[in-house]
C-alpha cells in the first residue's frame, strides 16, 4: 500500500465517526496499539520540541526504509504520532519526502486539536521530513 | 436573586458547542460578560466615542465622564481612599509591571531585595526577576508547603536579615518590597496576606498584593488591608477585556516616576523637558482603553449582585461538592488544603487558606492536556498545562495540572456534569 493509499484508508476510517469524541477514541486506541518505547530511548535527543506534552520520536534505516518508533505521555499525541507512523514508517526517505499532508486537513485533525497540539502536530511531521532527508543524505554518502 | 437570574445575565451561557451545553470551567482565566456590561461597551463606542481629557467638544466629555465613572466606581469597589490611587492599566500584569519598573526605579539599587511568594503567576514573578537583573538586587523567596501554604518564619527571616545587613544600628532595610498572591490562579486558597503586610510593615517593608483572583472571591478593602499596591484585571471581574487597575497608596505613587510617558501623562512640555501631571494621569500615558474601562461600573454592580446570600450559598455548596467528588476519586491528586493559621494578636488558631472556587487536580496515569482536550468535545471548558505559573506546578512535582474554576453563575448540575465527564473521559483515556 502506498503512502497515498494508507491516507486515504485513514481518511475513510475516522469519517466513519460523526462525534470527535469517538475520533479521538480511535486514536487513542491506536495510541495504545503502538509498540512499547524503550525507556533508555527517551533522550532529549530523541524529544520533539514544540509540544507541550513529551513525544520522543526515533528512525532507523532498515534496507533502505526509514523505519519509525516514538511513544509518549500522553494518549491522545501517542495516538497522533502512532497514526503518522502508520503512514510513514517503512518507506524509503523518497517516498516520505514527495507525499503531501493533506490527510490531516481531510480528518479534520488540525481544527479539532487545542493550539498548543497544532504546534505539536506541526513539530512532529517536521521532525519526520527531518530524519527523512537524514537518512536520504545518508544513502547519497554510501553510495 | 437566584442563581439561576445570575446566570441569565450573561447571554453567553446559553450557548452550545458541538451541540452540548457550555459548561464553562475556565473562570480564573477570565470570567463571562453581562449583558449590562456588553451593551455599555456598545453604547459607548457607538454614541461617545471620542478621545477622553483631549477635547472640548460633547463627544469627549461623554466619553471621559465615562471613564471618570469607572475610576470611582473601582475605587468604591476595592474601597480606596481617593480616586488618584486608582491607576488604570491594561491588566493586572500591566498593574504590576508598572510598580516593578516605577518603584524600582525610586527605591531599590543593588544589594537590595524583593521577596516574592513561591507560589506566584509568572505575572508576579517576572517583572521582579526583571527588576533584579536591571538594578542588581536580589530575589527572595517566601516558600509554601506542600499544603500551599506559606511559611511565615522565613519572611520574618528575610525581614530580619533585611534590616541587619550592613551590622550597624539604624541600617536601611535591605528589603524593599514584599509581593504575594492574595489567592494563587493554580491553588486557589485564599492566602493571610494580613499577615503578611502586618509583619512586614512591622520591618518597614512596603507590601503589593496580586489580586488578579482575589478581587473575584473576596471583598477587597485596601484600606482595612493596608497594603500598599493592590493590582488585578478588569476581565476577571466582569468587565471588558483589556482593563485593569493598580491601586497604589498616595505616599508611593508620589514619589514614583512614570513607567511609560508621553500625551496626557504630562504638565508642560519644552523640547528638552517635561515635568508630569498629578496623580492618576501620570501613570496613564497614551489614551486609555475607554470603551474597556467604562464597564466597570456595571462590572463591579455584577460581582455586588453575586455576593447575594443565596447565591454565596449555592456557590459554597458547589465547591464543598467538588472538593468531595474530587477527593473521593482515590486517582486524583488536588492541590492546595484549607488550614489554619496562628492569630497573631493571640496565638490562637483560626481558619485560613479557604479555598477560592479553583480546583487544581492531576489523576493517575492521564495526562493533564488529554483530559481537557477531551472535556472540551463534551462541551466543558478547564484550563490544563502550567497555568502561567511553573514553579509552583514544578514544587508538586508534576508537568501540568487540570484546574476548574468556578464563578457564581455555576450551577450544582454543571458541577455533578464535569464529575460525569470527568469520570467518562478518564475511562476513555486510560
Amino acid at each position: 500500500m502506498t503512502i497515498a493509499q494508507k491516507q486515504e484508508e485513514l481518511v475513510e476510517a475516522f469519517s466513519e465517526f460523526d462525534e470527535w469524541l469517538d475520533k479521538y477514541e480511535y486514536l487513542i486506541e491506536m495510541g495504545k496499539a503502538l509498540p512499547s518505547f524503550p525507556e533508555e530511548k527517551k533522550t532529549d535527543e530523541r524529544l520533539i520540541k514544540g509540544c507541550q506534552s513529551r513525544v520522543w520520536l526515533d528512525a532507523q534505516t532498515v534496507d533502505g526504509k526509514v523505519v519509525f518508533s516514538a511513544d509518549s505521555d500522553a494518549i491522545i499525541t501517542r495516538g497522533i504520532i502512532a497514526m503518522l507512523i502508520e503512514v510513514y514508517s517503512n518507506r524509503t526517505p523518497e517516498e516520505i519526502l514527495q507525499a503531501d499532508e493533506q490527510f490531516i486537513d481531510q480528518i479534520g485533525l488540525r481544527e479539532n486539536l487545542s493550539p498548543t497540539r497544532q504546534n505539536g502536530l506541526l513539530s512532529m511531521m517536521q521532525t519526520i521530513r527531518l530524519l527523512a532527508e537524514t537518512a536520504a543524505q545518508a544513502e547519497k554518502a554510501q553510495a | 436573586m437566584t442563581t439561576q437570574e445570575f446566570r441569565d445575565l450573561f447571554p453567553i451561557l446559553k450557548r452550545k458547542v458541538y451541540g452540548k451545553d457550555l459548561v464553562y470551567l475556565d473562570n480564573a482565566a477570565t470570567s463571562q460578560r453581562p449583558q449590562s456590561v456588553l451593551d455599555k461597551f456598545l453604547r459607548l463606542s457607538r454614541e461617545s466615542n471620542a478621545n477622553i481629557y483631549r477635547a472640548v467638544h460633547k463627544l469627549s466629555a461623554e466619553a471621559t465622564d465615562a471613564y471618570e465613572q469607572a475610576r470611582e466606581a473601582a475605587r468604591a469597589f476595592i474601597n480606596a481612599g481617593s480616586r488618584e490611587e486608582i491607576i488604570f492599566t491594561s491588566g493586572c500584569t500591566a498593574a504590576i509591571n508598572t510598580v516593578a519598573y516605577s518603584f524600582g526605579q525610586a527605591f531599590v539599587q543593588a544589594g537590595d531585595t524583593i521577596v516574592v511568594g513561591e507560589g506566584e503567576h509568572h505575572s508576579n514573578l517576572v517583572p521582579w526577576q526583571l527588576l533584579c537583573e536591571r538594578t542588581g538586587a536580589s530575589l527572595r523567596i517566601l516558600p509554601i508547603d506542600d499544603k500551599g501554604h506559606w511559611d511565615l518564619s522565613t519572611l520574618k527571616e528575610l525581614l530580619l536579615a533585611g534590616k541587619s545587613g550592613e551590622g550597624a544600628a539604624g541600617a536601611p532595610q535591605r528589603v524593599k518590597l514584599v509581593a504575594v498572591t492574595h489567592i494563587s490562579n493554580v491553588l486557589g486558597l485564599v492566602n493571610p496576606v494580613e499577615e503578611v503586610i502586618r509583619l512586614s510593615h512591622a520591618a518597614g517593608v512596603p507590601v503589593l498584593v496580586d489580586g488578579a483572583q482575589g478581587i473575584v472571591h473576596e471583598r477587597v478593602d485596601v484600606q482595612a488591608m493596608d497594603c500598599d499596591f493592590y493590582a488585578f484585571s478588569g476581565h476577571k471581574v466582569y468587565a471588558a477585556t483589556g482593563t485593569g487597575v493598580l491601586y497604589g497608596k498616595k505616599q508611593w505613587l508620589e514619589q514614583m516616576p512614570p513607567f511609560l510617558s508621553g500625551g496626557e501623562m504630562v504638565g508642560t512640555v519644552t523640547l528638552d523637558h517635561a515635568d508630569f501631571a498629578g496623580l492618576p494621569h501620570k501613570f496613564e500615558a497614551g489614551t486609555g482603553n475607554f470603551a474597556s474601562i467604562a464597564t466597570f461600573p456595571e462590572a463591579f454592580e455584577t460581582a455586588l449582585m453575586a455576593r447575594d446570600p443565596d447565591i454565596a450559598d449555592a456557590c459554597e455548596s458547589v465547591c464543598a461538592y467538588l472538593e468531595e467528588a474530587l477527593r473521593a476519586r482515590g486517582d486524583v491528586r488536588l492541590y492546595g488544603e484549607p488550614g489554619t493559621i496562628a492569630d497573631a494578636a493571640t496565638g490562637a488558631s483560626r481558619p485560613a487558606y479557604r479555598r477560592a472556587g479553583v480546583f487544581s487536580f492531576t489523576i493517575d496515569g492521564v495526562h493533564h492536556e488529554d483530559v481537557a482536550q477531551v472535556l472540551d468535545k463534551m462541551g466543558i471548558a478547564v484550563r490544563s498545562g502550567l497555568m502561567c505559573a511553573e514553579p509552583v506546578i514544578r514544587h508538586f512535582g508534576v508537568n501540568g495540572m487540570v484546574r476548574a474554576s468556578l464563578a457564581p453563575y455555576n450551577t450544582m448540575e454543571e458541577a455533578e456534569t464535569f464529575i460525569k465527564c470527568l469520570d467518562k473521559a478518564v475511562n476513555l483515556l486510560r
